[in-house]
């Protein structure tokens, strides 16, 4: 049977669990740094490593963006909400649970958009809830032969669970969910977002049912999903999976799967999971969480400016196409630095154009991070500016931003040392006019008698005889005037 | 204005003191064993309210350079890099801390028997318990070794020790003291406390540990009243004219060991003769608190006891894989009681079974706590009951967990509502102290330890005549 067969009459049915670490310096509930890459357990005290006696102390800081992602994703944000422990055994699990929120989470009831329908409605996928929580630390294998590594650095590192309705209906819809949370979360400037990081992390919730069937049918989770595309093929994979084994008349159990991104494979996980009871009560060492309303107030007004409002602005202030905006939108990194371009070029028109062209091309090609990459704001504001004035050619623009990827100095500084400036002098734009006339008379004769239509091949002589240098605006009005 | 006695009393008890009666009371086979280790080299410090008075540490309070074991297998050896905050400011108000004291393992028990290292003996009976869980703390006050001790309570771990040893002992409000560095039990019940050899003394003690710490979430940012001060002028006239303490009548049931009944009213007498209108009052959930506290209590310690896994400190069983290294760990490491409390919890949060107890227990625990603030609300200042429904019984007398738990019925009650509360001796049965309990409102401590004093006062003085 092809793919196709099998998959014929059954409806795929996803909810994505996104775990995001907050932007905080410091742990949830300590002191310690949460910065990346630092030797194994140097940012530990007694309370991540869980020493007989510590108790956890709420990190303010953390609140405020995990209420900041909330209310971007258009949650209500409870007045109260509870810490709660997760009781399971793990190694990186330094208390034998982990503190999380349960039954009376942070926020509730939010929703994205992640796209348009055929009938021009945006498809907007629910959110059914944020909360807040403590990360594990890692268990190391591959360091020492023949035992096991615990590293718990990035324990007590505070993450923000998004759990989503079941809205998704297929691989490209998840795969478009992720994306668009992982912008939304960039942009409320409440984490860094980055999956190969790991500061953004992706569980997807898959099972399938008949077309108009109501119920919901078993599900499997798949964990270790290391980036967007792999949500999208892991998806795909499972989805046949399951519509194989109900076709066949089998039955789909309730388990967790592991995706090998290497193989493009998805299998069961080795172990248990599934059926744990994880024993949530209360943390009695945590009061409950209360949030006024001046609070969730304030975090409303330090939310930057999201997605959805500044397309709409966009479209407004620069008379882009919408297509363009878009592109732009893809990161705020992206956008803040095209306005940062247009408004200090004074033309945003071309900005967009050299961003999406020839930068990002660049950026690509050279593997840089945009903020790294030679070609600054300052500069590519600077090489528009001279082409609006007429300094620069579209081609000579072109061979200086080559040179602006390859070397230091000022735009206007390096036209002028190569030669690329357009030479707008009367003076020395005469003499090569008055060149080409004399050794071009026949043209120059019925030019200058009134044919007009030969004016465009004495510009280009002039343009040759300059080698290129000549602004040919310039040229052709002097040429206009003489004919005149 | 010179100072009181019990201070200069309290002074003139140095460390050479403490380290002559400790050699004479602590070791061999009708030792206290009192002490889980001791430091010799303490002095504490030349100023300060306790400025190089020896004061001694309940094993489950985080001390740094002295073992925290809470009597257990599995902490054998543990030192902790941090210490407790109650610690901290003993050590900040000049006090040597000369040892750390024997309790039941990781507070569990009421008789000090479930120590992994030994019981500790009753140094007013050596045949008999000192009472539990602080009963190392409380002996090592009630011997003489020191004048104040902290001890830890969860369900009554330090009234209790202190009835049955003839001393005083302090629960504070919930909140009062940080609970930083002391090894959880269960974090919702669990205050640290303390003993003094008077009621001025562990007065002086609460005042010293008290007041908000930013290292515990659940510490009160109240402010802490002068508690000695508030005892002084108890000693003349009608002292209480204008209190009413509250007799609540659950805790003098017709089972009642009349002896102990008898010294209860009698100290309810001279508390009328020091001006307090005392007034029968119903604290009608009273008999629910046991079955309660024994959900709620083991269900946080399944929790809180799950990091002693012998993976990141303390005992480490080997084992081929990851499960049996688990396994043999804690049932190696963790005593009868403790493994019985670990199951119990685990049981009663259990999916299927979190409704019927856990959510249960919670719901009576705010009845029981609504009945305190009700009759503290009906102008009642002070409540008075008994401590224990017994004096110290002998070593291995009491066998059957269940009746074990019932030595707390008077005191978990207090825990369960947060409430402050203490015992202090009032009379004695066949010889044996018994201790007769105060319990005021939230953050009452003041009040209470003006009535304590006044009571000990006029015990003291019908003593002497």
């Amino acid at each position: 049977m092809t793919t196709e067969t099998i998959t014929h009459g059954w409806e795929l049915v996803i909810g994505l669990e996104v775990h995001c670490q907050l932007k905080t310096r410091s742990k949830i509930f300590c002191g310690c740094a949460t910065s990346f890459g630092d030797a194994p357990n140097a940012n530990t005290c007694p309370v991540c490593l869980g020493l007989p006696g510590a108790l956890p102390v709420l990190n303010a800081h953390a609140v405020e963006l995990a209420t900041r992602a909330s209310l971007a994703l258009g949650c209500t944000v409870h007045d109260t909400s509870i810490f709660a422990r997760k009781n399971y055994f793990y190694p990186d699990l330094p208390k034998g649970y982990q503190i999380s929120q349960f039954d009376r989470p942070l926020a509730t009831a939010g929703a994205i958009a992640v796209g348009v329908q055929p009938d021009g409605t945006p498809r907007v996928i629910r959110v059914h809830r944020v909360h807040m929580e403590e990360d594990a630390g890692k268990s190391v294998h591959d360091r020492f032969a023949d035992m096991s590594a615990i590293d718990l650095n990035r324990a007590g590192t505070p993450l923000v669970e998004i759990v989503s309705e079941p809205d998704i209906r297929s691989a490209a819809e998840a795969g478009a969910y992720a994306r668009r949370m992982k912008q939304m979360l960039e942009y409320a400037d409440v984490s860094d977002a980055n999956m190969e990081e790991g500061s953004l992390r992706v569980d997807v919730n898959i099972s399938i049912r008949r077309h108009g069937d109501a119920a919901l049918g078993t599900k499997t989770e798949i964990k270790n999903l290391n980036s967007f595309s792999a949500i999208e093929r892991a998806v795909e994979i499972e989805f046949v999976r399951q519509c194989r084994v109900l076709t066949e008349g089998g039955v789909v159990e309730q388990q967790t799967m592991l995706y090998d991104d290497k193989r493009n494979e998805v299998r069961p996980a080795r172990s248990k999971e599934g059926s744990h009871d994880y024993r949530y009560f209360p943390d009695p060492d945590l009061p409950p969480l209360r949030l006024s309303a001046s609070f969730v107030a304030q975090q409303a007004e330090a939310l930057p400016e999201l997605p959805p409002a500044r397309r709409s602005r966009m479209l407004v202030q620069y008379g882009l196409p919408e297509n363009d905006v878009e592109q732009l939108l893809a990161t705020r990194e992206l956008a803040d630095r095209f306005e940062a371009v247009a408004s200090a070029s004074g033309d945003a028109k071309r900005a967009a154009n050299w961003m999406l062209g020839p930068l990002l091309a660049s950026v690509n090609a050279s593997g840089l991070a945009l903020s790294a990459h030679p070609v600054s704001v300052a500069r590519l504001a600077a090489l528009i500016r001279l082409e609006v004035a007429g300094e620069v050619s579209n081609t000579a623009a072109r061979q200086l931003f080559t040179m602006l990827e390859q070397q230091d100095g000022e735009p206007l500084e390096l036209a002028r040392a190569a030669g690329l400036l357009q030479v707008r002098d009367d003076g020395a734009l005469v003499g090569w006019i008055d060149e080409v006339l004399a050794e071009n008379p026949a043209e120059a004769a019925r030019f200058l008698g009134g044919e007009q239509k030969l004016q465009g091949v004495l510009v280009g002589l002039v343009m040759k005889k300059s080698k290129g240098s000549a602004d040919p605006k310039k040229v052709n009005q002097l040429l206009a005037a003489r004919a005149g | 204005m010179s100072d009181p006695v019990w201070l200069d009393r309290l002074r003139a008890h140095t460390v050479d003191e403490a380290w002559r009666t400790y050699d004479a009371v602590q070791a061999g086979p009708e030792g206290l064993n009192a002490f889980l280790s001791v430091d010799r080299s303490a002095r504490g410090a030349e100023t300060g309210r306790l400025a190089g008075i020896p004061v001694a540490v309940k094993d489950n309070l985080a001390t740094l350079g002295l073992p925290t074991t809470c009597a257990s297998r599995v902490l054998a050896g543990y030192v902790s890099p941090f210490e407790a905050t109650a610690v901290r400011r003993l050590r900040e108000a000049g006090a040597a801390v000369i040892g750390k004291t024997n309790m039941d393992e990781f507070a569990m028990g009421s008789s000090n028997e479930n120590s992994a290292f030994g019981p500790v003996r009753n140094p007013l009976d050596r045949e008999r318990v000192p009472g539990g869980s602080s009963g190392g703390s409380a002996a090592a006050v009630a011997s003489g070794v020191v004048r104040i001790a902290l001890g830890s309570e969860t369900g009554g771990s330090v009234r209790q020790p202190a009835a049955f040893c003839g001393i005083v002992g302090i629960k504070p409000t919930y909140g009062r003291v940080s609970r930083y560095g002391l090894v959880a039990y269960a974090s919702s019940l669990d205050n640290v406390g303390v003993f003094g050899a008077s009621v001025a003394e562990a007065a002086l003690g609460l005042e010293i540990i008290a007041g908000h710490d930013r290292f515990d979430a659940t510490s009160a940012a109240v402010a802490v009243p002068d508690l000695t001060a508030a005892m002084s002028a108890v000693n003349e006239g009608r002292p209480l004219a204008g209190l009413v303490i509250g007799r609540p009548v659950e805790y003098f049931p017709a089972t009642l060991d009349a002896r102990i009944a008898a010294h209860c009213e009698r100290a309810l007498q001279q508390l009328r003769e020091l001006g307090a209108e005392v007034r029968d009052v119903s604290l009608p959930s009273t008999d629910l608190a046991i079955p309660v506290y024994y959900i709620i209590a083991p269900a946080e310690a399944s929790s809180n006891l799950a990091r002693y896994d012998g993976v990141r400190f303390g005992v480490r069983a080997t084992a081929d894989d990851l499960g049996a290294m688990y396994e043999r760990t804690r049932s190696g490491g963790f005593g009868d009681e403790v493994t019985r409390r670990i199951l119990l919890g685990t049981y009663v949060l259990s999916a299927g079974y979190y409704d019927a107890y856990y959510r249960r227990a919670q719901a009576v625990r705010t009845l029981i706590a609504q009945e305190f603030a009700q009759v503290f609300a009906s102008g009642v200042h002070v409540l008075f009951t008994p401590t224990a429904p017994t004096t110290a019984f002998r070593l291995g007398e009491v066998s059957d967990p269940y009746e074990m738990y019932l030595s707390d019925i008077f005191t978990v009650t207090a825990n369960l509502a947060g409430v402050p509360a203490m015992s202090q001796p009032i009379g004695t049965v066949d010889g044996l102290p018994v201790g007769g309990q105060l319990m005021a409102p939230h953050f009452g401590e003041a009040t209470m330890l003006r009535v304590a004093a006044a009571l000990e006062h006029a015990q003291r003085a019908e003593r002497m005549s």
